[in-house]
């Protein structure tokens, strides 16, 4: 039979080329150009895993990243295939009506269902693997994170810090999440994660880190105002250098000698202060972070800043403009009192 | 066409005053002018969110930038998702269920005309209502996921998720009802001899998404009445000091939110399974498989919720059982991808516009399907989740997925719906400035979230390596804003001075062409006997297995087109959508206003119920 001339309006027409060639320039350059400017070994890499827990969720990601890679080529060289090879041709007749191919489609579906299975059983086996119940051996840290910042306890080891976590290499780990206000996600990328801290309800994560250094960790789960400002440190080190640091963590903090630093201490025992924050044997607030070693730390408030005098001045001066909604209030410090603050808080290392 | 024209969509010819112009819509009843009302309300949401999106790519361009603070950043995330959500591509999805389920299933108007109306003023209020919070200086900042126990009093004081939560209730009155409405009309309403499996595959695809509204929604509306209760009147549902638990939220969000992706995706899927058969030109590969395959996505869909939760410490047992489930969900949606293709070979393909942006959809969802299929595994997903690498994967789903569907689906319509061609090069140069800005701005996000950037964060620190590619994104986004001043453009050229288009412009397949662009009000004179999926198709051109073209049909005639009757237009629907807002804002206000509200309400249900009571014969004047 011929078909009917139909009596629709057309549009002038050119054969397609250009959207043959634009697909697959859109889709390969932007894959090319990203390769090119792509540089995984970085702070936050979640693909050069350091730890036992990074390396076995990192085989499956790879596992499934050639599967889906393959299917990817597939599909997409055969949607070019089809737009250039089945493009209208001038006087082309109107084509089979071809309703469907059973087997073709049970195939299809089948090998669907095999290529999955194929990623399901190492996914089952590397679930059970990650979540295996804590050593008894291993290293206990109790988490706790709060707005916005974390803090550190090792109660084998009775050290409490913040902001700064120290691990030993080729020792279990065992992390303790707890949450006393909303919920956050305890993440370090390069060694694994995350985990959700849940208020009331003790969530537990293991891993055994491999690599000594440092690595950035960050709250994962928004958490309110400053969310992204909820950032942690986790250095990592050999064993004999972790036992030095727990040595020097558990010596209780030198007073100061500097004049200025003095006067910070006077100011800190005779503020507010006292009620937020732990010292040892000067102060047992519970509130705000321990700064029994503020000195020995790189960084502070939610490991937003380098523990410069200067930024720990700015920081007492007014800890919401740092740090938008921060919990600690402002003192109404003057500029004297907040250097000979900060001078007493870095002098206890 | 002029025989037609004194049965143009609720024309009132007497009347031409602007006052008429505008009270015909506010009172129309029409299927196809609240198709118009939900697509162009979608549209300008779209925008507002779009533009919502671009602050924060300007905010994230650099490192430690300065654009916006911490709390605006918040709200405008919180804003953009909900707005995409539930005011964008729902509605965008809604315009065309309206308009086009009628038309495709040969039926004069949806089986509750009045109720349609109702669904789309209240679905107005609750947008107007969530939108109150910026003139209020309270916008929405808990995430569009607003997990607990963050949204609770305690933790969020001020009237911000007030606003967020009453919203989405209202918004979901307004799902509920069309739900209910569209389910009826296609069970229903369908013309003489089409039978289930005759139904276009649009169709289908909004017949799983109907169940999905009707029975996903009332998933998160007990979760929102938990959270009123938490905030309003003191309970502790979720206060876990108290006992409560706040990832009982999470359940019952997931429960709907999953598969509320589907009632996002699905109509798109239908538009495509729609395009590709007209430019193709020859019927979708294994329809039926299609068909079942959008059953089982729709079946699947409510048992996978948990893989949203793999971080939170389920326990090995549930996070297999949901890592298989959601693999399985894999399955039937590759099906449908192979499907397509399978359409397209052998074809004789028409390039034109509705057919770039289905293909785009291809390409794009294609891609989006395997990323999630990444994630549907725990151990990777705990290194994903909440990282730009899902920020990613979820807007080559719903943006390279619904979004292309969707202006495909208006393209493809446009000149049934509006009786003029839209331009077909400006429609090109739409789609590869949308396809070049879409990729540039989400590619790149995979790589930024693998390299760890988390989601939600109004700042970084310089020294991560995520800036390059976070300027880049940014760029990219502004080049999506780009493509749509030309879509605008396009819109605003081929209104004024357009090619008329005919009924059938794209020599299509299905009942819709049968009749004329734009429709008349009573769709058809005549109720089609249809007798295969691509009715009109056969029509034209016969079976292809040496059936001939049928005949045409006689012309219909004035006395039959007069012996048709329409529903009356009615105030009715509008002023109960007011009313109910008025009681529902009270909330926020005073409990005298909810008192007022309600009887006002009551008032307004009496009289929308009774309307058009007629007295038993006998017995009334």
């Amino acid at each position: 039979m011929t078909p009917r001339p139909s009596t629709v309006s057309r549009f002038p027409k050119r054969p397609d080329w250009t959207l043959v060639g634009l697909l697959g320039a859109v889709v390969f350059l932007t894959g090319a150009c990203s390769w090119v400017g792509w540089n995984w070994d970085t702070p936050m890499s979640t693909v050069i895993p350091k730890s036992d827990f990074g390396r076995a969720t990192h085989e499956i990601f790879m596992l499934i990243s050639w599967w889906t890679l393959g299917i990817f080529i597939a599909v997409e060289g055969a949607l070019l295939y089809c737009c250039w090879r089945f493009r209208e041709r001038p006087g082309a007749p109107i084509p089979k009506q071809v309703h469907g191919n059973t087997p073709l489609e049970i195939s299809w579906t089948i090998a669907f269902a095999v290529i999955l299975l194929i990623i399901a059983i190492p996914t089952i086996q590397a679930i059970f693997k990650t979540q295996e119940a804590p050593a008894a051996t291993a290293l206990r840290v109790e988490v706790f994170g709060k707005q916005w910042w974390w803090e550190f306890r090792y109660p084998q080891q009775k050290i409490t810090t913040a902001n700064e976590l120290h691990l030993p290499t080729g020792q279990m780990v065992a992390f303790f999440l707890n949450a006393p206000d909303v919920i956050h996600s305890f993440w370090i990328p390069q060694l694994g994660g995350k985990r959700d801290v849940v208020p009331h309800r003790v969530n537990h994560i293991t891993l055994t880190p491999e690599v000594p250094g440092e690595y950035p960790g960050q709250c994962a789960e928004y958490c309110g105002m400053s969310h992204a400002n909820m950032r942690f440190r986790v250095i990592v080190h050999t064993p004999a250098d972790f036992e030095k640091w727990v040595k020097a963590q558990q010596t209780p903090p030198v007073e100061p000698t500097d004049p200025l630093a003095q006067q910070g201490k006077t100011i800190f025992t005779q503020s507010t202060c006292v009620g937020c924050h732990t010292i040892s044997g000067v102060s047992a607030g519970h509130i705000g972070p321990d700064l029994t070693h503020f000195g020995s730390r790189t960084t502070f408030a939610g490991s937003l800043m380098t523990s410069t005098p200067d930024n720990v001045t700015k920081w007492i001066e007014n800890p919401e403009h740092m740090k938008p909604g921060a919990l600690m209030p402002n003192l109404g410090m003057t500029g004297e009192q907040s250097k000979a603050l900060a001078a007493y808080l870095l002098s206890l290392k | 066409m002029a025989t037609h024209a004194a049965f143009m969509p609720g024309a009132k010819v007497e009347t031409p005053t602007l006052w008429g112009a505008v009270a015909s819509w506010l009172t129309t009843v029409d299927h196809k002018r609240i198709g118009i009302l939900y697509g162009s309300s979608a549209f300008i949401f779209f925008l507002i969110g779009g533009i919502e999106a671009l602050i924060m790519r300007l905010q994230l361009a650099r490192p430690d930038n300065t654009v916006v603070g911490a709390q605006t950043f918040n709200e405008l995330f919180t804003m953009h998702g909900t707005t995409m959500v539930f005011l964008a591509i729902m509605p965008m999805s809604a315009a065309f269920f309206n308009y086009m389920i009628p038309l495709q299933i040969g039926a004069r108007d949806v089986a509750f005309p009045r109720l349609n109306a109702l669904s789309y003023w209240i679905f107005l209020s609750g947008a107007l209502f969530l939108h109150a919070s910026f003139v209020f200086g309270a916008v929405p900042d808990g995430g569009w996921f607003g997990y607990a126990n963050l949204t609770s009093a305690q933790f969020s004081p001020r009237h911000t998720i007030d606003f967020w939560m009453l919203g989405l209730q209202i918004l979901g009155i307004s799902s509920m009802l069309a739900g209910f409405n569209f389910l009826v009309t296609i069970i229903n309403m369908r013309a003489p001899g089409m039978t289930l499996m005759r139904m276009p595959v649009f169709i289908w695809m909004s017949f799983v998404t109907q169940f999905l509204l009707v029975l996903a929604f009332p998933c998160i509306t007990v979760g929102l009445i938990l959270l009123m209760f938490d905030r309003f009147f003191g309970t502790l549902f979720y206060v876990p000091a108290a006992g409560g638990d706040p990832l009982l939220w999470q359940h019952l969000f997931w429960l709907f939110g999953h598969p509320e992706v589907y009632i996002l995706i699905l109509p798109a899927m239908g538009i495509v399974s729609e395009i590709l058969p007209t430019f193709a030109r020859k019927p979708l590969f294994g329809a039926p498989v299609v068909i079942y395959s959008g059953i089982m996505i729709g079946f699947f869909g409510f048992g996978v919720w948990s893989h949203h939760m793999f971080s939170v410490g389920m326990g090995p047992v549930a996070d297999a059982a949901f890592s298989i489930s959601t693999m399985l969900i894999a399955v039937p949606t590759g099906v449908k991808i192979f499907n397509w293709l399978g359409t397209l070979w052998g074809g004789s393909i028409r390039f034109q516009t509705p057919l770039y942006f289905a293909l785009g959809f291809i390409a794009m969802f294609t891609m989006g399907g395997l990323s999630g299929v990444m994630h549907a595994s725990p151990p990777v997903d705990l290194q994903q989740t909440d990282t730009y690498f899902v920020v990613a994967h979820f807007h080559y789903v719903l943006f390279g997925g619904s979004i292309f569907g969707l202006f495909g689906g208006a393209y493809y319509w446009w000149p049934k719906i509006t009786g003029k061609l839209l331009d077909e090069r400006l429609g090109k140069v739409h789609f590869w400035l949308m396809m070049l800005g879409f990729n540039l701005t989400f590619f790149p996000q995979h790589y930024l979230g693998l390299i760890g950037m988390p989601r939600r964060i109004y700042t970084y620190a310089p020294d991560l390596g995520w800036n390059f590619w976070n300027l880049m994104s940014t760029i990219g986004a502004f080049t999506i804003a780009l493509s749509f001043l030309v879509f605008i453009s396009n819109v605003i050229r081929t209104t004024r001075s357009g090619k008329v288009a005919s009924p059938d412009p794209w020599d299509g397949r299905t009942l819709e062409w049968s009749i004329p662009s734009p429709p008349p009000v009573y769709n058809f004179a005549r109720v089609p006997q249809v007798r295969d999926r691509d009715d009109l198709w056969l029509q034209k051109y016969g079976d292809g297995h040496g059936g001939a073209p049928r005949p045409r049909p006689a012309p219909v005639t004035a006395a039959e087109i007069a012996a048709i009757h329409m529903p009356p237009t009615s105030f009715w629907p509008l002023l109960l959508a007011v009313a109910m807002a008025v009681m529902l804002s009270g909330l926020l206000i005073s409990a005298y206003q909810i008192i007022i509200g309600g009887l006002l309400t009551l008032y307004c249900m009496y009289k929308f119920a009774m309307e058009l009571h007629r007295p038993a014969e006998g017995h009334g004047h």
